[in-house]
């Protein structure tokens, strides 16, 4: 189908009308209220639910009722917003909800700045929020795949009745690029949501969505079974790509809009006869850490570059174990590098070793 | 012929509250008015974080748990994917006026249809008696030893007169449950409470003014009269909102 | 005046004693020699002829113990 030029904010609106999403609750913050206008227009028009929350807690938790209701539902937020909805994220996971969150990421700590940042990293993976659960996270690098994630991201919160996230950063969100909306996705098979509240009128037994378990032997029990959902999400649905690493003298990891700033910086070093290799994470939970098994022997370090100061970094270090030195570059407070810097820390990679 | 039994909207699960605790009194009247109107196979009810946290054990219909305060929010999720559902919340006045209030108070501002029932007894019952905000001044409270005064801990909140002043809010009465007159009438306000949300009028809510036995170092009865005495001159029984009012 | 006939859930009851208070024939009393399997004192009836059938008791009580059924003359 044809492609249309559309800003990133818009095309993330688009795709979840697209996607069949039932409910957005949300709240204005910098730098994606243009997720909430768009949908107050889009949802309205199709019959669909949109509110404009009073805060961020508030709509999280509206999430948290209507997807308890069964339907398909999402937020969005930005780094600040994001924080307030820990708890709520907490209770989607232990009460086994699905739901689309979405992050755009602004530079922290605190109000910060509105340009782009990847310091959410540790917010997104390592969640905020309290007990043993995870958010599983994509980060898209374009505007098309911020597209296809989202909408694969409604059927993967089905699939396991978990929250899913998608985390951009700030230039996703405000720059404008040419959208395929009509791409098709992996079609999913996805059981029918019998948990749903909808009245005892309309289903067997009585439901109740409750994240509640004082007994420790039945919130042990409980927490394993999630467990032993979050280790079927490893084996389906780790995204990354891997681009000419098997023969690399230097391998460069980052994601979302820096893998982009990282490809120009490779195709530099690539002319002046350097062999690089890349490997971008879509999924930042699960990571993709068997891509760090494919690094030859022979390759003299990792490269992380992340606009933060140093949070993939850590899953970096954990995938290595060991076998290779690592170094980081890393911008904050809303700078984002340019190839030029990639370049120069890949040339003087000795000067950016952090871990040997 | 039967004068009165077990309502059919409870169900058969014995409740963990504190003997004489007049939370099971108004789980059977919330309880007795859906089934009385036929409501409760539409019925989401939405069970708060206080001693009620369990309601969802007790009230005979699908039901959400929810996080502290949250419950307005939650219902308003709820009811926006299912308007032909009928959702009430059942708080109290720390869930609803305390942590919850921006909840409640924004529920209520965009009229959203759906019943709030709160639980008023002057204290967090659940977690040992702290202060609540409408403990009464002088009230002793594990977080107010020497009682509570305005210049430190502020004065009372008064929930329904503050409801009432809401354009959203279509009704809002405050009841009592000190004796059975009192319980008769509340009853009835909250049956008119469901009723307005049936008729798709606006959000309902009912505050009931409640006793907490154990905080309070009474037996049932002595804490039944000491709301009687203490409590209703601080919060006037009656309906602070009825957009159906004529005058 | 009516007459009724009270049947009570033993193991519903919690021996609050609200019922008691608000019987208008003092016929209800917690009986110290009787529990239920939770260890709460139960409620005996004096004279259950008595019974008005007001079934202000029942409802009053929190835990729905009480049934109350009213006699046919």
């Amino acid at each position: 189908m044809s492609k249309v030029l559309m800003k990133g904010n818009e095309a993330i609106a688009l795709a979840a009308v697209a996607a069949g999403c039932d409910a957005f609750f949300g709240y204005p913050i910098t730098p994606q209220n243009e997720i909430p206008e768009y949908l107050s227009k889009y949802l309205t028009e199709k019959g669909k639910v949109f509110v404009q929350a009073e805060s961020e807690v508030a709509a999280i938790n509206m999430v948290y009722g209507a997807a308890g209701a069964g339907a398909r539902v999402m937020t969005s937020s930005s780094s600040v917003g994001i924080a307030l909805k820990q708890e709520g994220i907490s209770y989607l996971a232990g009460s086994e909800l699905p739901c689309v969150i979405v992050s755009v990421m602004r530079a922290g700590p605190g109000l910060g700045g509105i340009q782009p940042s990847q310091a959410d990293y540790f917010q997104a993976t390592r969640g905020g929020g309290n007990g043993d659960y995870h958010t599983i996270v994509f980060a898209p690098e374009s505007i098309q795949e911020t597209v296809d994630l989202m909408k694969e991201a409604f059927d993967v919160a089905d699939t396991y009745r978990n929250p899913v996230m998608i985390l951009a950063d700030g230039l996703i969100g405000q720059m404008m690029e040419n959208v395929d909306m009509d791409k098709p996705i992996k079609k999913r098979d996805i059981k029918p949501k019998t948990y749903a509240t909808t009245g005892t009128d309309y289903h067997e037994g009585r439901n109740i969505i409750n994240s509640l378990g004082l007994d420790p032997v039945y919130l042990e029990k409980h927490n394993h079974a999630l467990q032993a959902k979050y280790q079927e999400v490893i084996k389906h649905e780790v995204k990354v790509e891997v681009l000419n690493v098997e023969d690399a003298e230097y391998v460069i990891v980052a994601y979302g809009t820096v893998a982009r700033i990282v490809r120009s910086a490779i195709e530099t070093l690539q002319q002046q006869g350097m062999k690089i290799g890349l490997i971008r994470p879509i999924s930042l939970w699960p990571y993709p850490k068997k891509a760090f098994d494919l690094i030859p022997k022979t390759c003299k370090g990792i490269l992380v570059a992340e606009m933060s100061m140093g949070q993939m970094l850590e899953d970096v270090l954990i995938a290595n174990k060991g076998r290779f030195r690592v170094g980081f570059h890393g911008r904050a407070g809303g700078m984002v590098p340019d190839p030029e810097e990639i370049v120069d820390a890949i040339k003087n990679f000795d000067s950016k070793v952090v871990e040997s | 012929m039967i004068r009165y039994e077990r309502s059919k909207g409870l169900t058969d699960v014995h409740t963990h509250y504190c003997p004489g605790c007049t939370h099971g009194i108004l789980h059977k009247l919330v309880a007795e008015v859906l089934d009385e109107l036929g409501i409760l196979g539409k019925t989401i009810g939405i069970a708060s974080v206080g001693c009620s946290v369990f309601s969802y054990d007790y009230i005979n219909t699908d039901y959400q748990q929810t996080p502290h305060g949250r419950a307005c929010a939650v219902a308003t999720g709820i009811k926006r994917v299912l308007p032909d559902r009928i959702v009430f919340t059942y708080q109290g006045d720390g869930d609803f006026g305390s942590i919850g209030i921006a909840e409640a108070i924004h529920a209520a501002n965009r009229g959203e249809h759906i019943t709030a029932i709160v639980a008023n007894n002057a204290t967090y019952g659940m977690t040992g008696g702290q202060m609540a905000p409408t403990t009464l001044i002088g009230q002793v409270s594990t977080t107010s030893q020497q009682g509570r005064n305005r210049d430190m801990h502020g004065a009372p909140l008064h929930i329904s007169e503050i409801f009432g002043q809401i354009e959203g809010a279509v009704y809002v009465e405050r009841v009592s449950l000190h004796d059975i007159p009192n319980i008769r009438k509340a009853k009835k306000a909250i049956k008119k409470a469901f009723t307005y949300q049936i008729e798709k009028k606006g959000f309902t809510m009912i505050e009931v003014i409640s006793t907490c036995p154990v905080n309070w170092g009474m037996k049932p009865r002595q804490a039944l009269d000491w709301a009687r005495d203490n409590m209703i001159p601080v919060y006037p029984l009656g309906v602070y909102k009825d957009v159906d009012a004529h005058d | 005046m009516k007459k009724g006939r009270l049947t009570f859930d033993n193991e519903s009851c919690k021996g609050c004693e609200l019922c008691v208070t608000f019987c208008p024939v003092d016929i209800l009393s917690l009986d110290k020699d009787r529990i239920n399997s939770s260890g709460y004192n139960l409620i005996s009836v004096s004279d259950m002829d008595k019974c008005i059938a007001c079934a202000q008791c029942a409802i009053v009580c929190p835990d729905s113990v009480i049934k109350v059924e009213v006699l046919e003359s």
